[in-house]
């Protein structure tokens, strides 16, 4: 006899985030748990962003300075090699020259700079700002007004700082990041915040911060589980679609950046990172992520055949 | 917790007047407000002076049904109102209700299956109302058993203990509370648990919190379904509270309003 599946029924779906205008991006409208397509469809399967910063990184380990070599020193030019050459369908921008201890640059050179980012790129964009609350709260306005129609997703907001850049990105027409420190009620909370300010709840999306593989990734799992879950039961204020940085976390740790002379028998350098940026990401699929944002191009490639896999059921 | 709003009640002077008068909109009004404030469906009774009940509660569908699309909960001791409302019902029907008695069950159940209704149940018979959870329990699983004779889903099954007036009856809310948990062992899957709540409360002079209280009791024993005033808005709040602690929802600062967003 065959054996018949358990089959989950949800009442709940998970809103739908439209990012960017011409070449638009949809996310989201998951009606079931991640790729169980016989409990209900997924019209969107999950994007990759590529990490874009607009100053050199100089932290960055030989693996990923390698991956884009020249293009590195010129955002404009970084974007188009990702959009040209590695096909990327969305990038995302760090505005990290704007930060008062790395580089101090004004409100009026990042909003230049990301006006000419839009043009070269020709791909919907992820804009987040330097960290630094008080610059991020100058720097991200000017750029929602710059790219105005472009309906970019920007952020992160948290809930000591969401006020001004949600005001901004409900004037300029563009969707939100709400970040929340692997907490649940905060991120439900935070999306009461930003709802009760008019935001429809169709234009935000969680960041629910994550770790790396090794690095507390479980945690950020489980809380991304948790939250889909309920969402999928028919709450509302957990229904958005996640964005994981996951490139930021991977490649901060120790098997992503060591040498080969530092760790004998970790494998090559080169390759270390790629997987551990692929297996993490490859994870929180699992766990229900809508936006993978990503550093090396090999791991980007390895997740998007992933994803089709997956799609494909 | 599955809410059917209580108060399109004929019993009620406003509602009455309304129903007599053919007056539509106080009735879409407080139709309108009750779903609102959280109603999952609307109970309609034409109460107890209507001299045409078919007629009244067929003009009480109609007129909701012009202004919400929410299950009804079609409240009557008459199997013909109910027979004759549910014709009209567009949305979901609840029938509410049948009592143990056979002659009640052999019109009833086979009316819920015909209209894929839910049914409410209560633990009476003609022998009235029990006075202990033993007797209530008898009643519980006589109704159960008919059910699954007939082929009606049980999970479409809310089995009412009947509260009675603590005033009147104070030896028995604890009883109704214990009861709650043992309808759930009575078949599997287990029939549901309802309670037509503002009755804890009649004739007292502290209803709101007599009711609120109880609420919080009987959620607590595992209560799936509640008959109340959703407008009541200190209830409310003890109701979404009692579902957080029971880890229904999830919680954040703003869990009040969380709730009241869905």
């Amino acid at each position: 006899m065959a054996i018949e599946l358990a089959k989950e029924k949800w009442s709940g779906v998970i809103n739908q985030v439209k990012i960017g205008a011409a070449k638009a991006i949809s996310v989201g409208q998951e009606q079931a748990l991640p790729f169980l397509h016989e409990e209900g469809g997924a019209p969107h399967k999950p994007v990759v962003a590529y990490e874009v910063w607009d100053t050199v990184p100089a932290d960055w380990p030989e693996a990923l300075i390698s991956a884009y070599g020249n293009v590195l020193k010129d955002p404009v030019a970084w974007v188009k090699k990702c959009v040209t050459e590695f096909g990327a369908q969305l990038v995302a921008i760090k505005l990290i020259s704007a930060h008062p201890d790395m580089g101090n640059k004004s409100v009026e050179e990042i909003a230049a700079l990301v006006e000419k980012i839009k043009k070269a790129a020709g791909v919907p964009l992820i804009i987040s700002g330097c960290g630094d609350n008080a610059k991020d709260n100058l720097i991200l306005p000017a750029c929602a007004e710059a790219l105005k129609g472009e309906n970019c997703l920007i952020g992160s907001v948290t809930q000591d700082n969401y006020k001004t850049i949600t005001a901004a990105c409900l004037a300029d027409g563009h969707s939100i990041i709400a970040e929340s420190p692997i907490d649940i009620n905060i991120a439900k909370q935070l999306n009461i915040l930003i709802s009760d300010m008019g935001m429809p709840a169709e234009r935000i999306v969680i960041n629910p911060t994550v770790g790396a593989l090794g690095y507390g990734l479980e945690y950020a799992y489980s809380i991304m589980e948790r939250a889909r879950l309920a969402a999928l039961s028919g709450d509302k204020m957990l229904s958005m679609p996640f964005i994981c940085f996951v490139g930021q976390e991977t490649w901060r740790t120790k098997e992503a950046r060591a040498t080969e002379e530092e760790l004998a028998g970790w494998g090559p350098a080169l390759e270390r990172g790629i997987v551990w940026e692929a297996l993490t990401s490859a994870a929180f699929l699992q766990a229900g992520a809508d936006i993978l944002v990503m550093r090396h191009p090999k791991a980007i490639d390895i997740v998007k055949k992933n994803i089709e896999e997956l799609m494909r059921g | 917790m599955f809410i059917i709003g209580e108060l399109l009640n004929g019993m009620y002077k406003e509602v009455g007047e309304a129903i007599k008068k053919k007056d539509k909109s106080v009735i879409q009004r407080i139709a309108k407000e009750q779903v609102a404030r959280g109603a999952g469906a609307l109970d309609l009774n034409c109460g107890p002076v209507s001299k045409d009940p078919v007629q009244d509660m067929q003009w009480l569908i109609q007129a909701v049904q012009e202004a919400v699309d929410i299950p009804l909960s079609l409240d009557s001791t008459k199997a013909n109102v109910i027979a004759e409302g549910l014709k009209l019902v567009k949305n979901k029907a609840i029938i509410n209700s049948t009592s143990a008695d056979a002659e009640k069950l052999e019109i009833l159940v086979p009316l819920a299956i015909q209209y894929n209704a839910s049914l409410i149940g209560l633990t009476l018979d003609k022998k009235g109302v029990p006075q202990d959870k033993d007797r209530r329990l008898e009643l519980a699983a006589r109704i159960v058993a008919d059910c699954q004779e007939k082929g009606f889903p049980v999970e479409n099954l809310y089995i009412d203990p009947i509260v009675l007036p603590v005033n009147v009856a104070q030896n028995q809310a604890r009883d109704v509370l214990e009861v709650l948990r043992e309808f759930k062992i009575i078949s599997d899957p287990p029939p549901k648990t309802v309670v037509g709540l503002s009755n804890v409360s009649q004739g007292t002079c502290n209803r709101s919190i007599i009711n609120r209280t109880f609420l919080a009791m009987a959620i607590g024993a595992g209560l799936d379904a509640a008959i109340l005033d959703p407008l009541d808005k200190e209830l409310m709040n003890v109701l979404i509270t009692s579902e957080l602690i029971l880890n229904k929802q999830i919680y954040c600062d703003s869990y009040l309003d969380a709730y009241r967003k869905k």
